[in-house]
């Protein structure tokens, strides 16, 4: 009977080690362990012996058994393992292949700009407003202090819908329209579309887009115009750029400027950007006439404000390098594309 | 304005190079345009005397010179030129020399052309003789009299000596930009104001006295002023002119501020004009008939030739200056054939008048002719310079010695123009600057720029000089002051506004649309406002349809941009054209802008103005339901939850089998908020598209009105849930939504979702029949259901599918 244990036990051992399939290791299981198993049977023909001698095979074949399952266990971790082996191997893929397409769509240039503008003058307190594209010639110009004779007013220059009403040549009258509905203090920024009769060239578009800005309050001064717009352009153009600001004419302010930075593409030592100057004209700017105010109901001797007026193609040409002002309004997805 | 720093330093006495000059005036309020050197590049230029000229013996064209350079030996040069003679004084480029160019005939060279010894036909020539245009003079300010050929020099000038220095070539021509608020700064003397303020320093007049005859201009002329459209007309006389070339020093700055030189007398009149902003007019007393000027206005239908020889309209807007019989010149803008200064001029009548600045700009407006002195009037002269500038001209005519000065001048000036007196209050200076200077700082400000100041203390009551018409309210002194301060010179400080920043539901909508949509792949764009009228033609819009109601300009640039977009669709289609066009495979794009339709209430308001969106869209993995699905998630981040899409026929846009009304369902009411679908074949070909385009365009006005974008949160549910899948057999043309909609009829709220996902037709499905899928979800938020619970609604729902529907279960 021990011969026969210690047979059974070399043999599952030799066949386990043959073993490379899951189903091999339960064929095994079942030749030996089965209820029909060679271990099992020997089990069963026990009962024919003397107790002292079936205690004695019963301890060696309970032995026998533990060993078995002990190696059938670790036979079918080692056939799992090499399973699962063989599974990620054959699973393995070219992870140099492109990637499936999931596209962002990108803004309109002019958008980001104009966000990038917008947000600069939200964190300094501005709220951000809006105004008609097609607009009143009272707007436009009488309530910003141009005489009934300016130039700018010719058919050559606005385009008209009737007298009374135009396709407003700037973003300015949303000042005009502001002050007359609110008191100060008032702190806003109106971007939008603005159209003059220009004939379309790489660097005019009859329709363009401005930022206009006002700061109305007691005791605004000029220096406050100067710090307002100096930090606006050291947040968009880098804290490295320096500002200019010339004396200049506009109806609506006095007095009035305009605002050069240093040449953010050369730090002002002359390049093609800003013609060897050193210098970009980016905006105009000045105090509010007293004329506008009055007209808005503002009381001049209390209150004093500013504003100004950034043309945002110009920015945006300037900052990313277009060169063609009319590569903005022709939506070609290349072009679209380059702004994420 | 070209302005020539030597001219400048005629009145001032500045001592500082160009650059320092340029940006000094910039700060101070002259805007520069450009800097440049008066004939710059001219090196080894001499000038010559032509002591001998021989015929070239193997060129008919070609002459050989000998020229006096001023020194032993003569110089051989072979030229072409033919207004050559022995004796002529010629500026000659030597051996090694470099001029401007270009040269004779041949294009600009950058960096200028230098000249060597060479053989031209056998014979050495060793330089060459230069024209005005070789030496850098632009064409159109060359004298008539060297256009052609080489320049003869009229000047004392010594032989051998560099050229530069013998005309007085050096100088820097500085183009200021001047702004409409300072027309006296259009002239020489003008900006050598602002340059003494500037540089703190004092402005010299130039001379303007004169001798005269004993004869009296009365007596020569008499002037009748008849419209107050001429607020002055002085005149004097000139008599034994004899008409010739201007001498060079005066020929120079009219070439330096871009005039071409003509005679002495019309350059005299010019060289005043560039020195004070006054422009005159110099009659031939021969053309003027009875010896009298009478100006008026001309009447209706009314017509003059003027010296350029153009015959014009005239009408009751136009002030003429008329003799005793005819008109003899356009008041300001331009003088008549027949009373120009001629090569036989003796007696000239020398106007220097003023007239009003609204009527020269209307009258020129109306004549569509623009000349110098129409655009100084036009910007506002003042009257009181008339006399001055007249007395110049009387000088110089003098100084020249042109002719005889007639005693006195003719002078109507019924209304002596002066200057009101501002208050200008020092606190208030400092208080708008945000600057603490003295008193005494902005009185020597006003003094250095010739206005008067009184008073004491604050108030500082400033008078300024009449060339100064834009000074009329303190503010305008507030910003003399700020100039000659220096902008540069104030603080920088933030203003300390108590505000909040912010900005409109209404934008924040369009921008949460706009990071939606590009979210979702789509690119922005954007297009024009105005648009053509023919864009609602191409994408077939019905004959009356309000699409149409357009906002007409009136002076569009062309067709293409000359009415006010209604919808955004034409322009989009545009686009994907253009893209189509350039061979881009797959387009998403979307743009937010304005529309216009026509205010028909009060056709001279304001027209309504609302945001469009608009989605457009092409490619091979692009369907009718990848835009349906883009809408549906964008207008759910908008706030929008409920919707249908209801299928329409009739929009031409559209093929008529794929496109849908969007309707949102609202508390109250159901509101249409857009309409999308396929693009119509008929549309594609319009636009010569090849692939199957779909488009969306939202109403975004409406959509704002109705947005409920407040997010409630639900309890997330503590009991399982329970699917039943079913197929159903419909008719093919029922539409899913019914299917739909009798479904939730039918359930009651334990029904929690219901999900399509499968549509099959084909084999085992019979003809004119469809196989629609939908998982059911069913779940009761407060106990876990039990299979009859489920079966009870379940059972209803498949029984209401069949009686309403004649939907018949499936085997799955």
């Amino acid at each position: 009977m021990q011969e026969k244990l210690e047979k059974i036990l070399s043999e599952a051992k030799e066949q386990l080690g043959k073993a490379t399939q899951l189903s091999e290791t339960e064929e095994i299981r079942v030749k030996f362990l089965g209820k029909k198993g060679e271990l099992t049977s020997i089990l069963r023909s026990m009962g024919k012996l003397e107790p002292d001698e079936r205690k004695k095979l019963g301890l060696a074949a309970n032995n026998a058994r533990n060993e078995i399952e002990a190696m059938l266990e670790e036979k079918k971790d080692t056939v799992k393992g090499k399973a699962k082996e063989l599974k990620l191997k054959a699973e393995t893929i070219d992870v140099t292949e492109p990637g499936k397409e999931l596209k962002l769509g990108s803004k309109h240039p002019i958008t980001v700009t104009i966000e990038e503008m917008t947000n600069i003058f939200e964190s300094m307190g501005f709220s951000v407003t809006e105004g008609p594209e097609v607009e009143t010639v009272f707007y436009n110009f009488d309530a910003l202090n141009a005489a009934p004779n300016h130039p700018a007013r010719d058919m050559t220059d606005t385009f008209y819908i009737n007298k009374d009403v135009i396709l407003r040549t700037q973003t300015s009258p949303v000042q005009a329209r502001t002050l007359e509905k609110e008191k100060p203090p008032i702190m806003i920024l109106a971007p939008g579309r603005c159209f003059r009769c220009d004939t379309p060239d790489a660097t005019h578009s009859p329709m363009f887009h401005q930022i206009e800005g006002m700061v109305v309050d007691e005791g605004i001064t000029m220096g406050d115009l100067r710090g307002v717009l100096d930090r606006f352009a050291k947040e968009m153009f880098g804290s490295e750029v320096k500002t200019k600001f010339r004396p200049h004419h506009f109806p609506f302010t006095e007095p009035s400027a305009e605002m050069d930075v240093s040449c953010f593409k050369c730090g002002g030592k002359g390049c093609r950007v800003c013609k060897g100057s050193g210098w970009i004209e980016v905006l105009g700017c000045g105090m509010i006439h007293p004329n506008v105010l009055k007209i808005g109901g503002i009381d001049t001797e209390k209150y004093t404000g500013f504003a100004f007026g950034i043309g945002v193609e110009r920015i945006a040409m300037l900052k990313y390098g277009i060169d063609d002002i009319r590569l903005m309004y022709e939506n070609d997805m290349r072009f679209i594309d380059q702004f994420k | 304005m070209l302005v020539s720093l030597e001219w400048i330093k005629d009145y001032t006495d500045i001592n500082v190079n160009t650059t320092e000059f340029c940006d000094r005036m910039v700060m101070s309020g002259s805007n520069l345009e450009t800097c440049t050197e008066f004939c710059s590049g001219i090196v080894g230029v001499v000038v010559g005397k032509i002591e001998k000229i021989e015929k070239h013996p193997e060129a008919d064209k070609l002459v050989i010179c000998q020229l006096n350079v001023g020194k032993d030996d003569l110089v051989q040069i072979v030229t072409g030129a033919d207004n050559i003679f022995e004796g002529a004084i010629v500026p000659v480029a030597l051996q090694n020399s470099r001029i401007p160019g270009p040269l004779h005939g041949a294009p600009k060279s950058e960096g200028g052309v230098k000249i060597t010894k060479g053989k031209l036909r056998g014979v050495v020539s060793n330089g060459m003789l230069c024209s005005a245009g070789e030496l850098g003079l632009d064409d159109k300010v060359v004298p008539i009299a060297h256009r052609d050929g080489i320049w003869i020099i009229e000047e004392e000038v010594k032989l051998g000596e560099d050229i530069t220095t013998a005309l007085g070539l050096n100088d820097s021509i500085i183009d200021f930009e001047i702004t409409p608020n300072r027309p006296d700064c259009l002239s020489m003397i003008g900006m050598a104001r602002e340059a003494a303020a500037t540089f703190n320093t004092k402005l010299n007049y130039p001379k303007n006295d004169c001798k005269e005859s004993d004869e009296k201009t009365q007596d020569y002329l008499e002037v009748e002023v008849k419209s107050d459209l001429c607020l002055r007309y002085s005149a004097r006389v000139i008599k034994d002119v004899k008409i010739k070339q201007s001498p060079w020093w005066l020929q120079k700055r009219l070439i330096k501020a871009g005039m071409r030189p003509i005679n002495n007398i019309v350059d005299i009149t010019n060289f005043v004009m560039m020195e004070y902003g006054q422009p005159l007019h110099a009659f031939d007393i021969r053309g003027i008939e009875g010896n009298k000027i009478v100006v008026d206005v001309a009447k209706k239908g009314e017509k003059f030739t003027t010296l350029d020889e153009v015959e014009r309209n005239l009408s009751e807007n136009i002030l003429m200056i008329y003799d005793a019989k005819k008109a003899v010149a356009i008041a300001g803008i331009m003088g008549g054939l027949d009373s120009g200064i001629m090569n036989d001029t003796t007696t000239v009548v020398i106007e220097s008048a003023t007239f009003n600045k609204d009527g020269i700009r209307k009258a020129s407006k109306e004549l569509a002719h623009r000349t110098e002195a129409s655009g100084r009037y036009e910007k506002g002269i003042d009257p009181n310079l008339c006399e001055e500038a007249a007395d110049r001209v009387c000088h110089l005519v003098e100084l020249t010695e042109s002719g005889t000065v007639l005693k006195g001048s003719v002078d109507v000036y019924p209304n002596k123009y002066v200057s009101a007196p501002v208050e200008v209050r020092v606190d208030r200076v400092n208080k708008v600057l945000g600057i603490e200077v003295e008193r005494k700082f902005m009185t020597d400000v006003f003094e250095s720029l010739e206005m008067k100041v009184s008073g004491d203390g604050n108030i500082m009551t400033v008078t300024p000089p009449t060339i100064r018409q834009d000074l009329i309210i303190e503010e305008d002194f507030i910003e003399e002051v700020a100039r000659m301060y220096g902008y540069e010179n104030l603080p920088t400080t933030l203003p300390k506004s108590n505000t909040v920043s912010g900005e409109s539901e209404h934008r924040k909508l369009r921008n949460i649309a706009r990071e939606a949509l590009c979210s979702m792949g789509f690119n922005e764009i954007q297009t024009y406002s105005f648009v053509s009228p023919r864009g609602i033609d191409k994408i077939n819009i019905d004959e009356d349809s309000w699409e149409r109601a357009f906002v007409e300009l009136i002076n569009p640039l062309g067709d293409e941009n000359s009415v006010m977009r209604t919808i955004l669709t034409p322009n989009m289609m545009e686009v994907l054209s253009r893209n189509y066009s350039r061979k881009i495979g797959k387009v998403s794009a979307f743009e937010i802008g304005n529309t216009f339709i026509k205010n028909f209430i009060d056709p001279n308001g304001l027209p309504d103005e609302n945001y469009s969106i608009c989605l457009g869209m092409y490619g091979d993995d692009v369907d009718f339901f990848s835009l349906k699905g883009a809408t549906k998630e964008l207008l759910s981040l908008l706030g929008i939850e409920k919707l249908s899409f209801i299928s329409e026929k009739e929009y031409g846009v559209y093929h008529p089998g794929r496109c849908a009304r969007i309707v949102a369902h609202t508390k109250d009411e159901d509101v249409e908020i857009g309409i999308m679908g396929e693009i119509h074949p008929d549309v594609m070909e319009n636009y010569g598209i090849g692939q199957r385009v779909y488009v969306c365009e939202l109403m975004f006005e409406t959509i704002n009105e109705i947005s409920d974008r407040e997010i409630v949160f639900s309890q997330l549910p503590k009991y399982p849930s329970t699917s039943r899948d079913i197929a159903l057999l419909v008719e093919e043309n029922l539409e899913v939504a019914k299917i739909e909609e009798t479904i939730r009829e039918a359930s009651t709220e334990i029904l929690e979702s219901l999900k399509m996902f499968d549509i099959y037709k084909g084999k085992q499905v019979a003809d004119g029949k469809k196989s629609v899928a939908y998982s059911l979800t069913y779940r009761h938020k407060d106990k876990t259901l039990t299979d009859a619970d489920v079966d009870k609604v379940h059972e209803n729902i498949l029984k209401a599918l069949e009686s309403k529907l004649n939907a018949t279960l499936r085997d799955m």
